[in-house]
Formats: structure tokens, sequence, C-alpha cells
């Protein structure tokens, strides 16, 4: 089932001599279980694609649908309840509220989303079990690690029953190890069944991903094969 | 990869069969590099030659003969550990080449010649990723080994971004001339071992 589809997406900024053509025509589909990373220098339209599949920002011309749902006939509303319950956000720095423990800020969305405080916190507490953060539920961001804190906004963007994961750089700021745990977690969540997009600039990253799809200018120019598996590339040893 | 230098360290945690060897160095290194017992037995007899270790010597290099490093051995050993390799001068890369002779060979796209290659080698990481993502948790040589490989990887992409980042920018701005001096620094730096 595709639950992101993009169609012929264009954005442009600006008027006449200062008009800058942030997506042109940009087509992307994203099956649910699969993830799809976005390579591309700075200023090749990376973060842009990512607020338009989330609903943040209106395309200048293009269809976006999301879950089989066309974002153009959706009032404001509509939009809000799509990303409070069906679409997840990661960002680089993480964006948790700072008054509110790693639990309550799983559940914020939740309860936003008019589901009762007692079962938004299970809802919560469950996301941060699945991660290893279970003991950590109770601390307050400025408690937690780097590494930690990305984990609970993982956790925020895929409690209940969230189908769309959208990540722009999500482990820029933290080490290798920290890294490819946030990485592992976002490929767990898509085995589950969440369609994933990752836009990043880092091919480390990117390798996580089912595709890959190159970004330049705008333009999708380019995406990778489908994987051959893993055994291509260990050579059996002579005893075998 | 030094064969000789590693069958000296599994030899340095005690004598070992030329077959045990072979198993040993492939599960310690998560079977990336395949080891033939022929290249055992062969860099076995130099090492035996130097006195680095020593034989059990009955008879034919057969699966039940023995051996074990000699005091010059683990000197030998513990002095390649801290020796760096030499990094110093930079390798002739094929893929370097191939963007220098792009950018001289007329009507070439040279940035659709570093899409190709940047492809090539994200693919390549895909997979080694996911060799790490099944395996790698549960052996430490073989994610060490997979880490290697996506940093080398990593490095050759970025090199070939930054390259993709000043042809763009020698699009619109026209190179400088070179400083006075600098060209025989260059052909310094450029000097083959």
């Amino acid at each position: 089932m595709t639950v992101l589809e993009m169609r012929g997406v264009s954005k442009t900024y600006g008027q006449h001599a200062a008009q800058v053509h942030a997506l042109r025509g940009v087509d992307l589909s994203v099956e649910a279980g699969a993830m799809v990373a976005v390579m591309g220098p700075s200023g090749s339209g990376k973060s842009t694609l990512l607020t338009i599949a989330g609903s943040l920002e209106d395309p200048t011309s293009g269809a976006v649908l999301v879950g089989g749902a066309a974002l153009s006939g959706m009032s404001r509303n509509a939009k809000a309840r799509l990303r409070r319950r069906t679409v997840g956000f990661v960002f680089q720095d993480f964006n948790l509220l700072p008054g509110l423990t790693a639990a309550e800020n799983v559940a914020l969305p939740l309860e936003l989303d008019g589901l009762g405080a007692g079962k938004a916190r299970t809802a919560g507490l469950q996301a941060l079990d699945g991660l290893g953060l279970g003991e950590r539920a109770s601390r307050f961001p400025d408690e937690l690690s780097g590494g930690e804190r990305q984990r609970v906004a993982i956790a925020r963007a895929v409690a209940g029953e969230r189908r769309l994961l959208l990540a722009d750089e999500p482990s820029g700021a933290l080490d290798s190890v920290n890294a490819e745990a946030v990485m592992r977690l976002i490929h767990e969540a898509c085995k589950r069944g969440v369609a994933a997009v990752v836009v990043t600039h880092d091919a480390q990253l990117a390798s996580w991903a089912d595709r890959v799809v190159f970004l330049r200018d705008g333009r999708i120019v380019d995406q990778t094969a489908p994987l051959a598996g893993p055994e291509s590339l260990l050579v059996p040893g002579p005893s075998q | 990869m030094s064969v000789r230098h590693a069958l000296l360290a599994l030899l340095s945690e005690g004598p070992k069969y030329g077959l045990q060897l072979r198993e040993e160095f492939e599960a310690r290194t998560g079977e990336v590099w395949p080891l033939n017992v022929g290249q055992v037995y062969t860099t076995l007899g130099r090492l035996e030659r130097d006195g680095l270790v020593e034989s059990d010597g009955t008879g034919d290099d057969g699966p039940q003969k023995g051996f074990r490093i000699t005091a010059d051995g683990e000197q030998e050993l513990a002095t390649w550990l801290r020796t760096p390799p030499d990094l110093a001068s930079p390798p002739r890369d094929e893929l370097v080449m191939k963007v220098l002779v792009a950018l001289r060979v007329p009507g070439t796209d040279v940035q659709g010649v570093i899409q190709v290659h940047r492809k090539y080698l994200v693919q390549l990481m895909q997979q080694w990723t996911r060799i790490k993502e099944y395996e790698g948790e549960s052996d430490l040589g073989l994610a060490l080994v997979v880490d290697a490989e996506l940093f080398r990887l990593d490095a050759v992409i970025r090199w070939l971004d930054a390259a993709d980042g000043r042809l763009k920018r020698a699009a619109v701005e026209p190179p400088r001339p070179v400083p006075v001096g600098l060209p025989r620094l260059r052909r310094k730096v450029g000097v083959q071992r």
C-alpha cells in the first residue's frame, strides 16, 4: 500500500527575478514498510520536500497524497489532524518540550488528538519501552543524553497508529554509535509497517534505506537499484 | 592486510595448528577476507625461516603440524601493532583519476560522471549496512570490518560531493591565479612512494 505519493510536486518561493525553484516536478511514492532516503547537497530541496510531504507547506503545483487522501482538498484542521494521527516528524534538534517528561512528550500529540490522558500515557510508555527507554520515561529532556532525546523524539513520531515517519537529518548531532542506534530504530519501525522518508546529506544514514533518491536543484536526478542481498559482498571461504 | 602479522597475533595466544590458524583468522575478521590453506603454510614457512615462529617439526606441512611464536616473533608483533601504515603519500586513486580525466574530455557531463560513482558507492554501502544490521550485533570482528568499509566508502562519497560543489562554484567563478611558489609544493605532495 502506498502511504506517501507525490506527483509532479513543484515549489517556488519569491517572485519574478527573486524566484527560487525549491522543487521541480518531484514524483515520489513510498510504500508501507519502506524506508526511502533523500540525499542531496544543501539547497537541493530536501527539507522542502519533507515539509510538503508532511503538510506543513503547500506545493505550488502537483499533488500530495498521504494514505490515499489528497492534501490539496483538506482544511487546515484536517491537515492538523493528519499530522497528529498519521504523520510523525523527527528533526535534527529533537524538538522536545523542555517542561514535559519523556513520557509526556510522547503522549502529548495523542492527547491533543482526543485520546484520554490515561490511554495516551499508556501508548506513550509503550512506545518508549519499545525503544529501550521505559526506565527514563519520567525524566525531563535536559536529564537525557542526546541519543536518548532522539529516541524519545522517535517514540513520539511512531506512537499510536502513525503510518508515515518524516525525518530531517535525524542523527545529525549524534556520534556514530548513537546515529546507528537511531537508524536501527527507524528501520525497525519500517519493519512494523511504517513508511519512512529520511532526508540527509550523510551516506552512512542513507545506506540504511531500502531506496535512496538523489535530489539536485529541486529535481530527483537518480535513484539506487533495488538492493542485492548482503551475501553478494561476502566471498564463501575455501572450506565451504 | 598483513597475513604474516595476523598469524603471529593468533600464535601469541598459544601454539596452534595450520588449519586452526586459518579458521581463527577468518572468524576474527568477520569472514570478510578468505584465506586459503596454501597461503597459511607459505606464510608460516617464511615466519619459521625468519625465526619468528617454531614448528614441532613433525615432517610435512600436514594438519597435525603445530606452530608457536618465538620471543623474536613477539617483538616483531609488538613493533608492527604500533607502526602506522604508510598513509603519507596519496594513493593513485582510480576514481580521482576518472574525475580529473572527465574534466579534460570535451563534451563530458562531469557531474553526471560523479553521480554514476556516487550511486554505485551508496549501493555498496547499503549492502554493507544490511550485513551490519543482520549480523553486526553478534559478531564484533565483523562489525569492526564493516564499519571500516562504510567509513572508507563514505569518505569517497564525501570527496565526490566536495568535487561536485567545487565544480558548481568553478562554473560561476573563474579560478584565481596560482600564487607564486605553490606549484612546487603541489608536485611534492603528489610524489608516489
